[in-house]
């Protein structure tokens, strides 16, 4: 069976490291609201000091305009929790992000906002690096098989936790799957109380 | 079977399995603040579900205060209208709330602490990576998003999996003037800042065992900058002295039931670590962060590295993009640069012990001349205390600003940032850029250090030479 995730253009990020200050800055983060942070997504970067765009960032180069796939390097997403960061990538058109690693917290993030996180080797993301480096790219992710089909019949297997994998192919109820064992979290509160009355 | 600290914690907390490899846990205490909440409390409305537990749970504004003036106008109209939506959601829930007018409130990982609310054995968890703090006591806490915020609000609980467990093992005695910051520096300068990704590291040794509450936390907030899930020490009497008296602390009547519980909570003595690292204290120098991410760290004598330096061709750019944004050359020292502006606070050196030792170096001396310096108590309770021995008084005349408790400086989402190009020496856990402001360059230092810039107007190596010879 075969199902696609995402298919799109792919804008190579090549940097390390990429914090979520530099995914979305502090001064937008005083918002109480969920939406409206597409063009804070790496505003620093994005943008010059007078507020124009900055030509040489690759999110704002024409080619890459209306890409979906972000692929980039090791350790995407460290530094704070800020879930504004994958509502950020993820509004600006972002549904894939491809790196040789995550930080944890913002992996939980993006896949609690049903966005695919493929991890690879470094071996590997250099050779989608290289394949960058040829033109812009359109790819297709597979998740049912785990692939990268880039066309003409090449591809690249990802592997995926298959807990992770269940929920995004079978749409995610974040909240109502953990009050489905609502009788066992009761359960917990009460002997909790008898064994460590302390707690509350 | 023998089991590590981390996995008893987890262990028992498992409410049910939801999936082969997912658990839903139970949370004891969730914290929260007006940042990363209110998307949580709009997300329960919309689907009609109520706070489960909000004996558990507990809220403080911090990050967007003003610490000038204690007043919810004093930041600007967006920050108000985000400090207001958190006093809402709370009275609406009924949340205990520490707000601007409480006298205790202040930065989250520094009053959870202070009130009692952390205790060993628990799972902690806050809309923030730097939950990580209360690990110092032998609880499990780490960093949600807003997402996983609302989850915990309905349920008190949260989906897991297990973590592979990383053992920081740090035995001997530190140097003088080597305090528990430069410790964890050097652990990340060690491992970088993806080297705890996917792990839960539990510190012990000696040097651990001799450190204080303060210390500790200063070691577990920190654990987060390596990309640990969370920073773990096991409990011992010097976090039951800590924890006893506290507001929230276990009554009379179930405190010895308490002890013997936490007693409990240690790392068998045969569990097997996924991963085992040991540093010896002796051999760490004072730090000093030189680059752009908190693993480009260095002794304070040592000259700014070279990026062809790097065998990894990675790292060598991002040392070659971090001096650029630094404004350093390789081989320079950096106690040969100027700094403008010396920040001591944050959820990590905001505590009393910390404005000791700045306070330390600052008495009887001045502030150089084009510094900006400030000082930010973690919370109400550590600036009366700083008031009540004087501390805040030594500040003050040397001439750093003494203010109210909050988040600060540390990433400037109030007033308080640094203009761009300008050298901070800071007290706080992240030197991203733009951390503190757009351009601004941080060097993250222990409180000692960072005062000893204050006054000499350029970073020192504390300990080189006797306290108080000019440079
Ligand atoms: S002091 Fe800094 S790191 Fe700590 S909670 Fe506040 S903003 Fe986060």
């Amino acid at each position: 069976m075969s199902k696609i995730f995402a298919q799109g253009l792919v804008c190579p990020l090549d940097k390390n490291n990429v914090d979520t200050d530099q995914i979305i800055p502090k001064q937008f983060l005083t918002s109480v609201s969920r939406d409206g942070f597409a063009q804070a997504m790496f505003y620093d970067w994005r943008y010059l000091a007078d507020g124009s765009p900055n030509p040489e960032f690759v999110v704002n180069k024409p080619e890459y305009k209306g890409a979906s796939i972000l692929l980039t390097r090791a350790n995407f997403g460290c530094g704070s929790s800020r879930e504004h960061a994958p509502w950020a990538i993820k509004q600006y058109g972002f549904n894939v992000i491809i790196a040789e690693s995550f930080a944890d917290i913002f992996f939980n993030n993006s896949v609690n906002n049903a966005m695919l996180l493929i991890q690879l080797s470094k071996t590997n993301i250099d050779l989608l690096f290289n394949r960058c480096q040829q033109g812009p790219q359109q790819w297709q992710i597979d998740l049912a098989s785990q692939e990268i089909m880039f066309g003409n019949n090449a591809a690249m297997g990802f592997n995926i936790d298959a807990d992770i994998k269940q929920r995004l192919l079978s749409g995610l109820d974040f909240i109502g799957s953990s009050e489905q064992l609502n009788p066992q979290i009761a359960d917990y509160e009460q002997s909790r109380k008898a064994s460590q009355p302390w707690l509350g | 079977m023998a089991q590590t600290l981390y996995q008893k914690i987890y262990a028992s907390h498992v409410v049910g399995k939801l999936n082969a490899s997912t658990d839903l846990l139970f949370v004891d205490r969730h914290l929260i603040h007006e940042v990363t909440s209110p998307q949580a409390f709009s997300g329960l409305k919309l689907a009609n579900r109520s706070v489960r537990r909000p004996d558990l749970t507990f809220a403080t504004m911090d990050h967007n205060v003003s610490t000038q003036r204690r007043s919810l106008d004093a930041a600007g109209e967006t920050s108000r209208k985000q400090l207001e939506a958190l006093a809402a959601n709370c009275a609406e829930n009924r949340i205990p709330l520490l707000d601007l007018t409480h006298p205790d409130q202040g930065i989250v990982h520094v009053i959870g602490p202070e009130q009692g609310l952390t205790q060993p054995g628990m799972i902690i968890v806050c809309g923030d990576s730097h939950t990580s703090t209360h690990g110092a006591f032998g609880a499990l806490a780490f960093g949600i998003g807003t997402s996983e915020v609302e989850h915990v609000l309905a349920t008190q609980t949260l989906p897991q999996q297990q973590a592979k467990t990383l053992k920081v093992e740090i035995n001997g005695k530190l140097s003088a003037h080597v305090t528990p910051k430069d410790v964890i520096l050097a652990v990340i300068g060690k491992l970088g800042t993806a080297g705890g990704n996917g792990y839960v590291a539990e510190f012990s040794g000696s040097a651990i065992r001799a450190m204080s509450m303060e210390g500790r936390m200063t070691l577990c907030n920190m654990s987060i900058e390596m990309g640990a899930k969370a920073g773990l020490i096991a409990p011992d009497h010097i976090t039951f002295d800590y924890i006893k008296g506290k507001a929230h602390a276990p009554k009379a009547e179930h405190w010895d039931a308490a002890v013997a519980y936490w007693q409990s909570l240690y790392s068998d003595a045969d569990a097997v670590f996924d991963q085992i690292v040991e540093i010896d204290a002796a051999a760490i120098t004072p730090q000093i962060t030189w680059g752009t991410n908190p693993e480009q760290v260095m002794a304070v004598d040592q000259s700014v590295p070279a990026p062809e330096s790097f065998s990894d061709a990675t790292k060598r750019d991002a040392a070659e993009r971090a001096l650029a944004y630094m404004g350093l050359e390789p081989g320079q020292k950096l106690t040969d640069c100027k700094v403008d502006v010396v920040f001591i606070g944050s959820c990590t050196n905001s505590r009393i012990e910390d404005l000791r030792a700045a306070a330390s170096m600052v008495q009887g001396k001045k502030v150089a001349a084009g510094v900006r310096a400030l000082v930010v108590p973690g919370s109400g309770v550590v600036k009366r205390q700083a008031e009540d021995e004087g501390l805040a008084g030594i500040f003050t005349a040397a001439g750093f600003e003494w203010r109210e408790p909050g988040c600060s400086m540390c990433l400037g989402m109030n007033d308080d940032r640094v203009e761009a190009g300008q050298r901070c020496a800071s007290t706080s856990n992240r030197n991203f850029e733009g951390r503190q402001g757009r351009g601004a360059r941080t060097h993250l230092v222990s409180p000692a250090m960072a005062a000893a810039a204050a006054i000499a107007g350029k970073f020192v190596n504390i300990a080189a030479k006797p306290q108080g010879e000019q440079a």
